[in-house]
């Protein structure tokens, strides 16, 4: 078919030029065998366009939509006025308003006065920025730092510097397998994926308990073939809000060395879990003191409200300085078939805060803020649900669990209730980010959780 | 009890001993050293010259007369405008489709029928080289057995982005190093003679590196030929309203295409036409057929850079979308993106002038036949000191994304370096966006010495006879 349109597109196509020379003007259309010619005037020449032939992309579905951000779509185009959006996770306010750290504010009007200019940054980013976010993730005295042990590449977010690290791997050890936590961030399966790293995953969430699976998650990984790279959640796991404990986190590092595995952190709530830089780096620090290589990705999405700016690194954790300059040179060398080299806005403006010391006590004392404004509204659900809930369920889950989300334990089934019934938008998975809960709706929301867990099934 | 507790310190002060000294396995033995950046290099050397009236003409970014980055007025304004209590994610998400708009008006035409009937699927993407890799990888997803045909030559890192998005690469004939021109029979040779519905490449304008553009009868050939073999075209559009100073004159190519009936892919970059090259805007573009396939392509194109970087970078977008979508501010950043294209091609011409006052016997023409183009590889990056220097060595401002395609040779190049501690890329490209009469003066001074030294004629010059 659309060899016998392009005939006839040829046939009235002169041999001289590639249009028609026709002199008057036509519109209209004209059908031949199923395909749509149409005339149209341009410049004083006819010139035809051929509608259909040349497409490629017929067999080309549509891409199932993004189960998160589905959420906030449908939310949207809620009209009931008591709805509740517990889908992505993203800071609000009290008043369930987004949130622009004063300090970022403080640190574009910095760079508002002095005109920085809007050259290309290096491959591996703004060196000052580099600087800054080994230094917060592993401490400034850090000897890992000290010995330049450490390559750090400037990504585009968490997701951008995952992609780096993926990158890395199936280009080094191609074959080597991911394992990722079940559950684990929707976007993680993705980027390996596209990256063509294979993956699996090892067990973490016991719905029994609704807490960790902690000997499950020993058994796999131990159980995964030698050299295996282990995605861990440094702080706030995402989806379920647990973390392992101090000890148990010894014991993971304990397996992973004894396996010859590799460990791979995703850090996107430094600060943001506890309120507190340090503790919330704990497990990746304790893994590098044990001498360990380590690969971390970064990102300044939550701790510095820059979503949008899409700022954050992936930083390699390697034995000896020369090591980690050589790896360095291969991150950058996969940078650049992907965008060359990252944006500067988001850079400059954690280079500004870490950097200025005045902002980064700001930054810490805002960011305790909105941690602790999530415990409270933890504080707050749980005792909204033990009051109201006469069945003697243990929530006290709500509690243990840290960073902005929450497993509620619910199923789909009850997910789905708390959506259409209760207006409540939240993952399929049972997920619900306290980001987006106020202390106004606890009392609310409670009502939903305890109905749909008791009366649907 | 005591015992356990001796045990266990002495235990894991051994374990981590033992660890420590045992980490130096090194899991990234196998990493070699990437291969250094050619550009990057010279660049390295320039900056460790001590000399103090070196130069440099490999990279290319754009100056003003002080020899600083040069950022439209137009972005100061934008800039302040910017309230940041826009940027959740609803608005994020509207103010995508707003800049991808005004991004597809600007390529296709504010009137173009393309535009009107939403035939196209549009993403925000991390300028030039993200929008590349995201077709790239789109291209792969559903034509995992095509090639891609690049121009030789082309902007290298063209081979790398297809290289890792694991399609392989061949090239077409595009530049005759005789005529240093276009090659343009023996590109439509290659044309016809590649399998029916292979997926090309091409520069609408300003040709990265040599500067040589088709003319619009040769687009029309092409545009013919591409027809009649059913080949799809993709144009890499980084250089619009700079080539010429004018934005519709530079998408011509691409609008004969459209017109022809071809659904063509386009990636468009912001990095030079708007100075925002930190700032990683671009916009990929796919036509289709309809708006029901558009949501489709779309779709998989956002899924493809969901799993790279989720979402573009706001500050970019926010900056360009201000800029286009109001009238006043678009108008004045037309008015100094021509100032800029006829500097360039002021200083062009002038080379020219220079080089043939001094009678060299080497011909120059190629310098002004070839487009004010863009072989934007890196930054020139030349201090202007017209004011203090006569007939020396002269710093001048540079920041060409307009390369020039010199016809030297590595030796002569490496001959430059040494002697007059000119700084280009290996290959003889040289960017110059500013380029000073003097400094012109200076520079071709630099070039015919090396003639004289290497191959071609004497050069008769007094002036270059007094250094």
């Amino acid at each position: 078919m659309a060899s016998a349109v392009l005939s006839i597109a040829t046939q009235c196509v002169s041999p001289n030029a590639s249009s028609l020379s026709i002199n008057e003007t036509h519109k209209g259309k004209a059908k031949l065998g199923g395909s749509t010619l149409r005339f149209s005037k341009s410049s004083g020449r006819i010139s035809m366009t051929v509608a259909v032939n040349v497409s490629r992309f017929e067999g080309i579905p549509m891409a199932p939509p993004d189960p998160i951000l589905g959420v906030s779509e449908a939310f949207r185009a809620d009209t009931n006025d008591v709805k509740l959006n517990l889908g992505v996770g993203a800071y609000r306010t009290e008043e369930l308003q987004p949130y622009v750290l004063n300090v970022v504010k403080k640190a574009e009007n910095l760079m508002l006065e002095r005109g920085d200019n809007k050259e290309y940054l290096p491959i591996e980013g703004l060196a000052a920025f580099n600087k800054a976010t080994a230094e917060l993730l592993l401490g400034a005295d850090n000897p890992a730092i000290k010995e330049q042990r450490v390559a750090t590449v400037q990504g585009l977010s968490g997701t951008g510097s995952l992609r780096l690290g993926a990158a890395l791997i199936e280009r080094y050890f191609p074959g080597s397998k991911v394992l990722i936590s079940a559950p684990t961030w929707g976007n993680h399966k993705n980027i390996f994926n596209d990256a063509r790293v294979p993956w699996s995953e090892y067990r973490y969430y016991d719905p029994r308990t609704v807490g960790l699976d902690f000997e499950g998650m020993i058994e796999d990984i131990k159980a995964a073939p030698e050299g295996t790279f282990v995605l861990l959640h440094g702080c706030a796991h995402n989806p379920t809000g647990i973390d392992p404990t101090p000890e148990q986190w010894e014991k993971i590092a304990d397996v992973i060395q004894q396996k010859n595995h590799i460990p791979f952190f995703d850090v996107a709530y430094q600060g943001f879990a506890s309120g507190s830089l340090d503790e919330d780096a704990a497990s990746v620090r304790l893994f590098v003191a044990r001498g360990m290589e380590v690969l971390v990705a970064q990102s300044y999405s939550k701790n510095l409200g820059l979503y949008a700016e899409r700022i954050g690194a992936m930083n390699v954790i390697s034995s000896s300085s020369e090591s980690a300059t050589r790896v360095k040179s291969q991150l950058k060398r996969l940078a650049r078939p992907m965008y060359s080299n990252p944006p500067v806005h988001g850079a400059r403006i954690v280079a500004n805060v870490v950097g200025t010391p005045v902002l980064f006590d700001e930054w810490k004392a805002e960011m305790e803020m909105m941690a602790g404004r999530i415990k409270n509204v933890r504080q707050k659900l749980y005792d909204s649900i033990s009051s109201k809930d006469k069945s003697g369920k243990d929530w006290s889950f709500i509690l243990k669990q840290i960073g902005m989300f929450s497993y509620t334990g619910l199923n789909k089934n009850q997910s789905d209730n708390m959506t259409n019934k209760w207006h409540v938008y939240m993952t399929k998975d049972g997920r619900i980010s306290l980001a987006g809960l106020s202390l106004a709706k606890c009392e609310y929301l409670a009502d939903a959780i305890i109905d749909s867990y008791h009366n649907v099934s | 009890m005591i015992m356990v507790v001796m045990w266990r310190y002495f235990n894991g002060r051994t374990a981590r001993r033992f660890v420590s000294t045992c980490s130096g396995h090194g899991w990234w033995d196998k990493v070699r050293v990437a291969p250094k950046n050619p550009i990057v290099s010279v660049n390295e050397s320039f900056l460790a010259d001590p000399f103090p009236h070196k130069v440099n003409l490999a990279m290319g970014t754009y100056r003003d007369d002080n020899g600083k980055p040069f950022t439209p007025q137009c972005f100061g304004d934008a800039e302040a405008k910017i309230n940041r209590y826009t940027l959740e994610e609803t608005n994020s998400s509207e103010v995508s489709s707003k800049f991808v708009m005004e991004s597809v008006k600007l390529a296709y035409g504010n009137d173009s029928f393309v535009v009107r009937e939403g035939l196209y699927a549009g993403v925000p993407a991390l300028s030039g080289t993200g929008a590349c890799r995201l077709f790239a990888e789109f291209q792969r997803n559903f034509y995992p057995d095509s090639l891609i045909h690049l121009p030789d030559p082309t902007w290298p890192n063209h081979h790398n982005i297809w290289r890792q998005a694991q399609i392989p690469v061949k090239t077409f004939h595009y530049y005759d190093p005789d005529t240093k021109g276009l090659d343009f029979d023996a590109l439509i040779n290659d044309i016809k003679n590649a399998p029916d519905s292979s997926i090309f490449l091409l520069h609408p304008c300003a040709h990265n590196p040599t500067g040589v553009d088709s003319t619009e009868e040769q687009w029309r050939e092409i545009s013919y030929q591409f027809k009649v073999k059913n080949h799809f075209p993709f144009f890499d559009m980084a250089y619009q309203g700079f080539s010429s100073g004018d934005l519709d004159k530079d998408a011509a190519a691409l609008r004969i295409f459209v017109e022809d009936g071809h659904l063509v892919g386009c990636a468009q970059s912001f990095a030079k036409n708007m100075g925002l090259f930190g700032h990683k805007v671009g916009c990929l573009s796919v036509l289709t057929r309809d708006i029901k396939q558009a949501a489709a392509v779309k779709s998989q194109l956002q899924h493809i850079a969901h799993s790279m970087y989720s979402s573009p970078p706001i500050h970019g977008i926010l900056l360009v979308t201000m800029i286009l979508s109001d009238p006043n501010m678009k108008e004045q950043w037309k008015k100094e993106m021509k100032i800029m294209a006829n500097r360039i091609r002021a200083m062009r011409t002038t080379l020219h002038r220079n080089l043939e006052d001094l009678d060299s016997s080497f011909n120059w023409e190629h310098i002004t036949n070839q487009v004010f183009g863009v072989v934007i590889l890196h930054i020139c990056c030349f201090t202007f000191c017209l004011r203090k220097q006569i007939m020396t060595l002269v710093h001048v401002p540079n920041s060409g994304w307009h390369v020039l395609f010199s016809g030297l040779a590595p030796d002569q190049v490496r001959h430059l370096e040494k002697l007059f501690h000119i700084y280009m890329s290996p290959d003889g490209r040289i960017r110059y966006a500013y380029v000073e009469k003097i400094g012109n003066q200076f520079f071709s001074h630099g070039r015919c010495d090396t003639k004289q030294c290497k191959l071609f004629g004497k050069c008769n010059s007094s002036s270059y006879k007094n250094q």
